[in-house]
């Protein structure tokens, strides 16, 4: 079996074994369902879950999404394990790999269970299911952004409060912070930072539009921030 | 299997190992004793992979530790001091786990895993979760984890810290054993555990190997400092003064216990004085109920040696 599906079934496990996690995905659903009930499932309210994808879904995702990979590898680091672990003939590629698609498939499960809205509304109305994949694919993707970020910060720190914190104000000033900053400033640095904003390239899959710039987007900034976190591990070897 | 040529590795300014050179061969268990921060840790760490050495090289089963470490860690079993293990996890899944990362698979993982939860004595808890385990029982999984792979070269720090008597007699046992077929490197600070396992050992302060041998060489190289205990029926300083002119005798402690005088006889170079002084002390008529020599023991070694060493460095 190779190293890679070994650690990410040993960390889906520990999700499920872990109380964090059980929190943090009450959290989830709650905030979510509170959203859902008071933007969405009104009388007379339309038929589709915008405001919940348009904004709080973001806000909820980047409090929820590091609550969730803080301990990844801080808790390695500060317990010792980190030691046997990467003692043991795997790569910190495979370590970092597999410590993501854990977490990838944690947030895939919560993903599933809130279906259970959409499915909901249904009774109600019809629900344009084009609509809702194309906003699903929005959420895979800025969820697996959203977790490398976190995987990056516990990376850095054995302290996991430190590593969430962190999470949260990178999460927070990229995602709602970056348009805004970017209308202060000129020239090609305005350009960076409206391209940087997460918050504008979700919108099109809030809108129903799968544009490949946006898929190319976040796959390659997952992409950057696990290369950083694969760096990170390796570079304590160096030490 | 083990070689290490002017290894030293730096944690800044500091040289934490500085300039060590030495040799393992197949087989066999050798004992790497230290005081704390001698650089023990920071040796075995740099042969298990774990860090890069500043300067030097070392070699493990053949292939250098920084260029193929891969290769070295599918061959090495290393039981770090902290034993970490993941508290979530039940002993089995852990073992499943750790298993699969050493490359085992299927039913033959399944046999090794049976294997060593009989050596290890495991069978016990093997369904409970790590977190529930007490120090020594964590130990035991440690080093059944260590085991698993059946790997020619095993690095263990401290294995028989938190264990029972019975358990550490079992445990020295076993490695022992294995040092039958394996290679085994054992840190340890319990002295006469590494007088019983070992077949050498390598003593290390303050960064530097300071002697290494077998158990009974280092203490012939003590012994050069012989000790001779009696106990005469005879006035304590009338005693003292006759038995300090005896030639060859440096030093002479001496205290009444019950009308016996206990005599510490502290002779000069590796002089047997036991001889000489029993003589004298028919000559002059006393009555003797012991004599003996002090057998020097590797503890008394180690603490010279290494108090030296300290000096030394500053």
């Amino acid at each position: 079996m190779n190293n890679v599906a070994t650690m990410t079934r040993r960390e889906l496990g520990a999700f499920f074994l872990s109380p964090i996690a059980y929190a943090v995905s009450t959290i989830f659903l709650f905030s979510t369902g509170l959203a859902f009930a008071l933007g969405t499932f009104r009388p007379g309210g339309e038929a589709s879950m915008r405001s919940l994808f348009e904004f709080w879904m973001l806000l909820i995702l980047s409090f929820v999404l590091p609550m969730l990979t803080m301990r990844l590898l801080s808790e390695e680091l500060r317990s010792g394990t980190f030691e046997s672990l990467i003692t043991a003939p795997i790569t910190e590629g495979q370590v970092v790999l597999g410590k993501f698609l854990g977490a990838f498939a944690f947030y895939g499960i919560l993903l599933l269970v809130m279906l259970l809205y959409p499915i909901l509304l249904s009774f109600y109305g019809p629900v344009d299911s084009g609509l809702l994949i194309c906003n699903y694919i929005g959420l895979v993707l800025l969820g697996g952004l959203y977790i490398s970020v976190g995987l990056f910060f516990s990376s850095l720190t054995k302290h996991q409060v430190v590593a969430v914190l962190s999470s949260f104000v990178l999460l927070g000033l990229l995602t709602f912070a970056s348009h805004a900053l970017a209308q202060t400033v000129e020239g090609s640095l305005r350009a960076l930072l409206q391209h940087l904003s997460i918050r504008s390239h979700f919108n099109d899959f809030v809108r129903g539009r799968v544009d490949w710039t946006h898929v190319v987007f976040f796959v390659t900034t997952t992409l950057v921030f696990l290369f950083l976190s694969i760096k990170t591990l390796e570079s304590r070897r160096w030490r | 299997m083990i070689r290490v040529k002017d290894l030293t590795k730096r944690y800044g300014r500091v040289p934490a190992v500085d300039n060590i050179s030495f040799e393992v061969d197949q087989g066999g268990v050798v004992g790497f004793l230290g005081p704390n921060g001698a650089g023990k840790t920071t040796t075995i760490r740099v042969l298990a992979c774990y860090q890069p050495a500043s300067s030097g090289s070392a070699s493990v089963a053949g292939f250098d530790v920084f260029s193929q470490s891969m290769e070295v860690r599918r061959r090495v079993g290393y039981l770090p001091e902290s034993t970490p293990l993941y508290p979530e996890m039940r002993v089995r899944e852990f073992l499943h786990f750790r298993g699969k990362l050493r490359g085992l698979t299927g039913a033959h993982r399944i046999k090794a895993i049976d294997r060593v939860v009989d050596r290890c004595w495991l069978a016990e808890f093997v369904d409970r979760p790590i977190g529930h385990l007490s120090k020594g029982m964590k130990q035991r999984v440690g080093l059944a984890d260590a085991i698993m792979h059946d790997p020619p070269v095993l690095i263990l720090d401290e294995p028989t810290i938190g264990l029972d008597p019975t358990q550490i007699r079992e445990t020295r046992n076993l490695i022992r054993e294995l040092g039958e077929h394996h290679t085994v490197l054992l840190c340890s600070h319990v002295l006469h555990e590494v007088e019983q396992v070992c077949s050498r050992a390598i003593i290390i302060a303050a960064g530097r190997i300071v002697a290494s041998g077998s158990p009974q060489e280092l203490r012939d190289r003590f012994r050069a400092q012989g000790q001779v205990v009696a106990e005469v029926r005879g006035q304590k300083d009338e005693v003292t003064q006759a038995v300090t002119s005896v030639s060859g005798v440096e030093h002479v402690e001496a205290t009444t216990v019950d009308g016996w005088t206990q005599l510490a006889i502290q002779a000069s170079s590796d002089q047997d004085v036991r001889e000489p002084v029993v003589k004298l002390v028919a000559d002059k008529g006393w009555s003797l109920r012991e004599i003996r020599r002090v057998g020097a023991s590797l503890e008394d070694f180690f603490v010279q040696i290494t108090a030296e060493q300290q000096e030394r460095r500053g």
